[in-house]
């Protein structure tokens, strides 16, 4: 603790004042009044520090003490994380509550990792050697899921001099001695990190696969890269929250890090309450064991919300270094705007739009540039990603507000949720008009080398048809659907077995939650299939009619939710009988001639 | 000046704006701190201390500051925050908005006095809401489900009868199988002296009104008192559901008028204003309040939200719909056109939601093909909107026959299905009869969002139908 003490001077909200404060640092972390409440500098005049409180400040009073702590707002990074639950400052809500009980207290402090579990430790390398920063030097088993490798910190490196041997040790416990220039560090299962600085690695390398996450809209049509960025927009009830608990459950990332940011708290409980019970469908371990969740919900203190982001990039930043595939997902990063503009607003500063500071863009950009593809620190040499999911709620529903507009000028994927969609229970409700992603041609040889090289024709395919759809919407609606030619009666007709039968997913279907990659290709060809084969019997003179009567175009729209990921091969029997049921259509009709 | 009780009294005010009061050479004034503000008359009225300096300190005073005058007003310091007496005498009886009784009777005795901003609940002690509330309206039990601990609002518009809707609710709610512990708690905020009349004579009728508390803020009652009377009454919705196991349901009527004393304070307080002039902070603000419904983990009672509101101007994305839906579990929005149709409850049910719904019905806990129906009843009701919007275009006779029969099911749905008494009770297997009723007009095949063996199970086929 440093020696700087200073008096409050004014209160107000979230936000207090204080002098006597000459020396402090800005970002510094501070404790405020006699309960020590946790509050960071963020601004400074003379001996004056202006502090966000992370704590509700109610009964702070002039005249109580201000102590400076000499350090940054940081977080613990060791084994131990994985499973837990924290608030925005990384304070494990198990362990508050076995303090207080069910309601928050302030003041309440809670050691960020386990301190005293004692994990089965083995040494990777041996004393003698050099060591660098992010050299792994030894491994804990953390979870079922997850080896956690521990590092050397970023700051550190010289001469391995000693090393424990395999035992059992605590995260406080030193495992390691290096010395540097006649100075030896020691060095613990943990390391701490300043939450808003990234962490460093040595370079950003392309994002070439995808990420999987089973949500056939997304994985077809607009999908999602490790390494890569997205936003959600959408009004309340879009879907916004389904949809990121669909991709922290079934994506194929390693190691998932889900930000409730200012959101609701039965939706953190439910996390809770069925992560543990789902299984990983990759490895069939209990999602929990690869999960860390931040909640800071809306009933929580304000600042904290605005931590809460950092704090869950610098941990999913801690793992992506390990060398695992790292998946963050904030829902939503408007609340974390409307904190800082909480923040601005009590400063007075000048509003830029809608009450929003001018560093509003910046400091989404940065929150955005954290993710990608890197090559990490040290040896041996690896590859870790950091993928950004954000929700944004824009009021209103309306996507030419700032957070909206600013955001999507930093991501790559965007997923637009849409409200009319939604009211008719189209879910999830992306709009396939609207939404695009920038990945489509990078992650394209993937699914030639893993699911099908016809993959991409499959898929654009269904695109122009849904576009086609699209513009005939107007014409339908002058005139009827009755007065379109043929052919485009059966566009109206695939579109909508390619809405019905494909895009929309319930989330809650036992079976339909959770979609292959195989399967959606199977799908997807089946439906397209269809298509073209309609297509050929509509010009060799078949009415349209007939095919529209095929008691199997029901079953189209349905067959997603009768087999399951694990028995695909009965879609290639099912496409069969399709095919060949439309063919019977053209039974009498030879005799027309074209 | 120090009083007997060792309080600190101050002579010193400087200024007073609308309903703030700014007093001088203070000390050892807190933040959110209580204080009493004596007026000429040597009346007392309660404050909280929303800026604390060393030399001053704002006051808002939750009973308005008419009448105050630099000169003779004092204010007292009290040491503590804003806490409330509570008791379970206090159901049965009606209190003003900042919790005097003012039904004639003693003050009830208190059994222990909570802040009335209660705490924040830990996520990591709640409880999943999954026990289903037969509301007796099938519009709700269908298709908007409501579980006990839930936060499900009312969207209303100006002359739409969502005190009805609110009455019928606390009337006909029950727990299917069980009888439990319940009560009621209405804050009325702003709201005539008829619609609280209202809704303690509809209390009565049951005999419910013994297991209730009204807070009534009247709209001729101060404004800024508004921002404390859902507080009070949350306040005791907690005492009763977590120290005496019992299951509160808590009408909020009317947050519009929650919302607007709230930006007039914000007002008085110079702050720079975000959508439509109301304050930035009115996320979190609302959040303070429909956060406190919910379930605790090993606590046995459970505080269930249905606050109501009036959208200006009938528009969902006024501030005060769009903030509340973005943190309540859903919201029931009434639709002016069913109105003018004369149906009641006139709910848009496209646009209302119940997020709770998934985990409370089903198998064990209503029927097994209640989601499926659900989810259809909304697909052919979507479908059916867009044919009736096709065939004032082009006429109902250039519709496909399949859009005919869905034109049909609209209509089916909204005097079949929608339309019920004000004191028609129908249970949840009712609601989902009459919901196959309706639906077997539609073909088979186009039940797609339904489950083949529910399909084989319940879908009236023509035949069964004629007899
Ligand atoms: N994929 C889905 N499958 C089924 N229902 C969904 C799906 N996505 C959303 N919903 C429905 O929509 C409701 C609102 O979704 P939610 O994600 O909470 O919206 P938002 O976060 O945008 O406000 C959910 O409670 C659920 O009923
Ligand atoms: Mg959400």
């Amino acid at each position: 603790m440093s020696k700087i003490k200073g008096v409050i001077t004014w209160a107000s909200g979230p936000v207090v004042k204080a002098k006597g404060m000459l020396g402090v640092k800005m970002h510094e972390l501070v404790e405020v009044g006699d309960e020590r409440l946790i509050g960071e500098v963020i601004r400074i005049e003379g001996d004056m520090a202006i502090i966000q409180v992370y704590e509700y400040t109610t009964g702070i009073r002039p005249g109580e003490r201000v102590y400076a702590t000499g350090r940054p707002l940081s977080v613990m990074l060791g084994p131990g994380l994985i499973g837990n639950i924290y608030d925005g400052i990384q304070r494990p809500l198990e362990v508050i509550a076995r303090k207080v009980g069910p309601f928050f207290r302030r003041g309440v402090r809670a050691d960020p990792l386990p301190f005293h579990k004692k994990w089965h430790f083995k040494p990777l390398v041996k004393a003698g050697v050099k060591v660098e920063a992010g050299d792994i030097i030894c491994e804990v088993q953390e979870t079922g899921l997850i080896t956690h490798r521990i590092m050397i910190p970023p700051n550190v490196r010289g001469t391995l001099k000693e090393m424990v041997p395999e035992g059992e040790y605590t995260v406080l416990d030193t495992i390691a001695v290096v010395e540097h220039e006649g100075t030896e560090i020691e060095v613990k299962m943990y390391q701490e990190w300043p939450v808003r600085i990234p962490r460093p690695f040595i370079k950003r390398l392309e994002p070439t696969e995808p990420l999987i996450t089973g949500t056939r809209v997304i994985d077809t049509f607009f999908p999602m890269a490790k390494g890569g960025t997205a936003a959600v927009p959408g009004g309340f009830g879009t879907g916004k929250t389904v949809l990121l608990h669909q991709i922290a459950s079934w994506s194929d990332a390693r190691v998932v890090i889900y930000i409730g940011c200012g959101e609701r708290g039965n939706e953190m409980t439910e996390v809770l309450i069925k992560f543990p019970e789902l299984k990983d469908p990759y490895s069939g371990r209990p999602l929990m064991e690869r999960t860390i969740l931040i909640a800071n919900t809306s009933n929580m203190p304000v600042i904290a919300r605005e931590a809460s982001i950092y704090t869950g990039v610098t941990l999913a930043e801690y793992y992506r270094d390990m060398g695992y595939d790292v998946l963050v997902v904030a829902d939503s990063t408007s609340r974390w705007a409307e904190a800082i503009r909480e923040i601005a607003g009590r400063l007075e500063e000048m509003p830029a739009e809608e009450g929003y500071p001018s560093y509003l863009p910046s400091r989404l950009a940065e929150f955005y540039e954290r993710a990608g593809r890197v090559l990490a620190l040290g040896n041996p040499e690896r590859t870790g990603s950091l993928t950004i999911i954000g929700a944004v709620s824009p009021p209103g529903g309306d996507f030419t507000e700032p957070v909206t507009t600013h955001t999507l000028r930093f991501v790559r994927v965007f997923w637009g949720l849409d409200t009319e969609l939604a009211y008719s229970r189209h879910y999830p409700a992306i709009n396939w008009i609207t939404s695009y992603s920038a990945y489509v041609d990078t992650i394209e040889e993937w699914w030639d080398r893993n699911v099908n090289r016809a993959w991409r024709a499959y898929r654009d395919e269904a695109m122009r048809i849904l576009a086609r759809e699209n513009e005939l919407k107007e014409h339908v609606r002058l005139l009827g659907p009755e007065a379109l030619p043929e052919k485009e009666k059966l566009v109206m007709l695939t579109a909508r077995i390619l809405r019905e039968g494909f895009l929309q997913q319930d989330a809650f279907d036992e079976i339909d939650t959770y979609c292959s990659v195989e399967k959606q290709f199977k799908l997807l060809k089946t439906i397209i299939d269809f298509h073209r084969e309609a297509e050929r019997l509509i010009e060799r003179g078949v009415p349209f009619h007939r095919i529209r009567e095929l008691k199997i175009i029901e079953r189209l729209m349905r067959i997603k939710e009768e087999i399951p990921n694990d028995q695909t091969y009965k879609i290639e029997g099912f496409r069969e009988e399709v095919i060949n049921q439309l063919r019977a259509t053209f039974e009498g009709v030879r005799t027309v001639g074209v | 000046m120090e009083s007997k009780l060792g309080l600190m009294e101050y002579a010193t005010v400087r200024e007073i704006r609308g309903p703030l009061v700014i007093i001088e050479n203070t000390r050892n004034i807190g933040y959110e701190e209580l204080v009493e503000v004596i007026g000429p008359e040597g009346e007392s009225r309660l404050g909280r201390v929303i800026e604390a300096a060393e030399e001053y300190a704002v006051v808002q005073v939750f009973e308005g500051t008419t009448g105050l005058s630099i000169s003779d007003t004092r204010v007292r310091a009290v040491g503590r925050t804003l806490e409330v007496p509570v008791s379970i005498e206090m159901l049965g009886r009606v209190f003003d908005g900042v919790g005097n009784p003012i039904d004639g009777l003693p003050a009830p005795i208190p059994e222990d006095f909570w802040d009335v901003n209660g705490a924040p609940i830990n996520p990591y002690m709640r409880d999943y809401p999954t026990d289903f509330i037969q509301t007796g309206l099938s519009v709700i039990d269908g298709m908007n489900t409501l579980v006990r601990g839930q936060k499900l609002p009312i969207f209303s518009g100006s002359g739409l009868p969502h005190n009805l809707m609110a009455a019928q609710i606390a009337r006909q709610a029950r727990i299917l199988g069980k009888e439990e512990e319940f009560a009621v708690i209405l804050a009325a905020i702003g709201v005539k002296h008829d619609e609280a009349v209202f809704f303690k004579q509809s209390l009565e009728a049951t005999g419910a009104f013994k297991r209730s508390a009204l807070f009534l803020n009247l709209a001729e009652d101060p404004v800024i008192e508004r921002i404390v009377t859902p507080r009070i009454a949350l306040t005791l919705a907690e005492y009763l559901a977590f120290e005496h196991d019992m299951h509160v349901l808590v009408i909020l009527t009317d947050m519009t008028n929650y919302c607007e004393a709230l930006r007039e304070l914000s007002a008085a307080r110079e702050e720079v204003p975000s959508r439509k002039g109301y304050p930035g902070y009115m996320y979190t603000d609302l959040a303070s309040i429909y956060e406190r419904a919910g379930r605790i983990r090993g606590k046995r009672g459970s505080i269930t939200q249905m606050p109501i509101l009036t959208m200006p101007g009938d528009d969902m994305t006024h501030p005060i719909p769009d903030l509340t839906g973005y943190i309540t579990e859903g919201q029931i929005v009434l639709s002016r056109e069913l109105y003018r149709k004369g149906i009641y409850p006139p709910v848009d049910v496209l646009k209302s939601l119940s997020r709770l719904m998934k985990d409370g019905i089903g198998k064990g806990r209503t029927r097994g093909d209640h989601a499926d129906v659900a989810r259809q009843l909304y697909a052919a009701y979507a479908r059916a909107r867009e044919v009736r919007s096709l065939a004032t275009i082009i006429g109902e006779a250039s519709l496909s026959p399949i859009d005919r029969k869905y034109l049909e099911f609209g209509d089916l749905f909204e005097e079949k299905f929608l339309r019920q008494g004000e004191y028609e009770e129908r249970d949840i297997f009712e609601t989902l009869d009459l919901a196959w009723g309706i639906l077997s007009t539609l073909p088979e095949e186009e039940l797609t969002r339904i489950h083949r063996e529910y399909i084989e199970k319940y879908y009236q086929r023509k035949e069964e139908k004629v007899e």
